[in-house]
């Protein structure tokens, strides 16, 4: 008798885990739509199949920044399903592997990846990531185009991987500008997670330039999994900081905003790239806080592609929740979007479906995008030299567009 | 003096207030290895899934039903586990029941991601809660005060129950030995389930105050709390109330005082140096019970 109720109960979890399944179904249903859609049209183009890899993090503490830069790809893919090469036609799959935001599951997801055979690999949003799976795509001999990781590293020292957006060096000399003109700073309290090669490797960035500025720079780290900010905020106001400086993930930026509105912490926060999103944003409303961030695209700057964007977004709901619930443009998937064309572009410049014949081709191609000129330079990096600083409007639930800054070198 | 005052007062209330948090969910565990001598490593989870629970709750109901709801969920939860990954192992050797643990912990986190699709959820503003007050020279939330406050109360309540009801007394005869108090008539399922209510309903209301205070659920939110609440709980000899709660509110306190004298790296590293000097030193922990050897 026992035993019949101990099955049974171990029936009712594995059906319980089942049941998980229907009310928040992430990516992996999108994207087996996606397949079923380039399948009707392959049926009717008689084409191949060209397999770009989509390497983002897709859970994590960058899930909800990758989740976005993987929307622009999938909504360009949705415009161009297909690319011509050599006067045939080809339809284009989106391959999606989940890094996890985490530098020890990029090796499998990268691999995982690589079975399926693309040409091209896109991704990936966060530059850890990016960095560990890097040997990776190169032992495969499959070039990749960093979308949003602003590492130099990840480019740095080999011949596969290349970028559309700008660099860290750049991003913390700009910001340490900022913070000095147009916030009157001469104190910067800068935090970061611990072992993260996007925040630290950008605070060491905003040091050098701050510090050549005649600023006074403290840096302070947390370790990874940490909720509680009020100490490292009253460490930032009793060191007299006049200005935050906090390039985190979203989710503790999340918490580092909130935390510092309840202090009742009133000096700037700013950031980089990463708090460009609309669940930073939401963290603000009805605060009284400050955040500065700067970014790659300003709204505003396509109108047919924003408009195009937010249709496709609210006519999905597992779109919309991807987006974060509302169809605000991240700069990411801009960003996203236009990878996706420059991918094509190696490919028609490749002549080939052939990883090796793009990655010879890739370093000659030039694409104009929605977030400007993209063209690389020796290194492999897009050759960029403005970033768009934005301000959190605390009561209207959007980023008011402050400055384009660019550095005289 | 009033400068170094308001300077340093932020460090003390952000360690008393996690401390606060740590000790309602290091009774949790406390309480479960009094009496079964078992180490429930899925109570950080269920504390995460409380979090998440008011999430989803508040997204169609009202606040203060959330809450209830929340408790209430919380509970059932954890009956649920006890009675599914516990129960029929009672028989089976502590190692058994302890990987089972192990296996619902990662069982709860997994189910989280899944229902989250790996992002964190901002949890809901509870208007008392959140409200942001004056403390001397310091500003801070609501919920900074009312947590130790709470805290103290649900502690000295607790306690009353095990000392003067007649569940409490089963409690501590369970807690000495297992097999008398069957023979003496206590009914040994009602007692445990009754230890996992309590546990789960302090787990449940220390979810509501940190998660107020930290304003983000990721399935591994549980993780980091659990584990020091686990550590709390040594310090203080697990299978004392009392010494869970004190030994919650000095890791609290001594944390936020490091991260205040600029050694912010070394914080969590402290709270498991500690774990090993007082195994080393005093393995029963500041107020755990002799070990009696019966030979």
């Amino acid at each position: 008798m026992k035993k019949i109720l101990a099955l049974l109960l171990a029936g009712l979890m594995v059906f319980a885990l089942a049941a998980c399944g229907t009310p928040a179904e992430p990516a992996e249903t999108e994207e087996t739509e996606t397949t079923e859609a380039t399948e009707a049209t392959e049926t009717a183009a008689s084409g191949d199949t060209i397999v770009i890899g989509v390497y983002e993090p897709l859970s994590g503490d960058n899930g909800a920044g990758g989740k976005q830069e993987t929307l622009g790809m999938q909504y360009a893919n949705s415009i161009t399903p297909t690319v011509d090469i050599n006067g045939t036609t080809y339809n284009v799959k989106l391959e999606v592997a989940d890094n996890e935001s985490s530098n020890d599951k990029a090796v499998s997801a990268a691999s995982t990846l690589i079975a399926k055979g693309p040409s091209v690999i896109l991704g990936s949003y966060g530059s850890g990531v990016s960095i560990a799976a890097s040997d990776t795509f190169g032992a495969a001999g499959i070039p990749a185009i960093g979308v949003t990781c602003t590492n130099p590293q990840v480019t740095d020292g080999n011949s596969h991987y290349f970028r559309i957006c700008f660099l860290d060096p750049f991003q913390g000399t700009v910001l340490a500008n900022f913070a000095k003109d147009e916030l009157g700073a001469s104190t910067v309290y800068c935090l970061g997670q611990l072992g993260n090669d996007y925040d630290q490797g950008l605070i060491n960035y905003f040091k050098q330039a701050a510090e050549g500025l005649g600023m006074t720079v403290i840096t302070d780290s947390f370790p990874e999994g940490n909720s509680d900010f009020n100490s490292y905020l009253s460490n930032a106001k009793n060191q007299g900081a006049e200005v935050i400086f906090a390039p985190t993930s979203i989710s503790y930026a999340q918490m580092i905003v909130d935390q510092a509105a309840a202090q009742g912490i009133t000096m700037p926060l700013l950031a980089g790239d990463t708090w460009d999103s609309n669940v930073v944003l939401a963290a603000t409303q009805g605060k009284d806080v400050t955040v500065y961030v700067t970014t790659f695209y300003a709204e505003g700057g396509d109108v047919d592609f924003e408009n195009g964007f937010k249709d496709w977004i609210n006519g999905d709901s597992t779109n919309l929740a991807n987006n974060g619930g509302d169809d605000m443009i991240a700069a990411v998937s801009v960003m996203g979007y236009d990878a996706y064309y420059v991918a094509l572009e190696a490919l028609k410049a490749a002549g080939s479906a052939d990883p090796a014949d793009v990655l010879a081709a890739l370093p000659g191609v030039t694409y104009t995008g929605v977030s400007g000129e993209i063209a690389f330079n020796d290194i492999g990096d897009a050759i960029r030299d403005t970033a768009f600083v934005k301000q959190a409007n605390t009561s209207d639930n959007v980023w008011d567009f402050v400055k384009v800054q660019s550095v005289a070198e | 003096m009033s400068a170094w005052i308001s300077a340093n007062l932020p460090y003390l209330l952000a360690g008393i207030s996690v401390g606060g948090q740590y000790a309602l969910i290091a009774i949790g565990y406390t309480m479960v290895y009094g009496i079964l001598r078992l180490i429930n490593f899925a109570h950080g989870d269920v504390f995460m899934v409380a979090g998440l629970i008011m999430v989803y709750a508040t997204a169609s109901l009202p606040i203060y039903i959330s809450v209830i709801l929340v408790v209430v969920a919380t509970v059932l939860l954890g009956v649920v586990i006890e009675k599914v990954a516990y129960k029929p192992l009672r028989s089976a050797p502590r190692m058994s029941v302890m990987i089972s643990a192990i296996g619902v912990s990662y069982l709860l986190q997994n189910c989280a991601l899944y229902f989250t699709g790996g992002l964190p959820q901002v949890y809901p503003n509870i208007p008392f809660l959140s409200k942001v007050v004056q403390v001397g020279p310091a500003t801070t939330k609501m919920v900074t005060i009312v947590t130790p406050i709470l805290t103290l109360v649900l502690v000295f309540a607790l306690v009353a129950l095990i000392k003067y009801t007649k569940v409490g007394m089963a409690m501590r005869a369970v807690s000495r030995d297992f097999e008398t108090s069957e023979l003496m008539g206590i009914k040994i399922n009602n007692v445990i389930s009754m230890t996992f209510v309590i546990g789960c309903f302090l787990a449940a209301v220390g979810s509501l105050l940190y998660f107020t205070n930290y304003n983000s659920v990721i399935p591994t939110s549980g993780a980091m709390p659990g584990l020091k609440a686990f550590v709390a709980a040594v310090f203080g000899g697990i299978g004392s109330v009392p010494g869970a709660v004190i030994g919650a509110f000095i890791i609290g306190i001594c944390e936020n005082i490091i991260k205040g004298l600029g050694w912010t790296v070394f914080s969590d590293a402290f709270t498991f140096v500690l774990l090993i000097v007082i195994l080393l030193v005093k393995p029963t922990g500041i107020f755990g019970e002799k070990a009696t050897d019966k030979v």
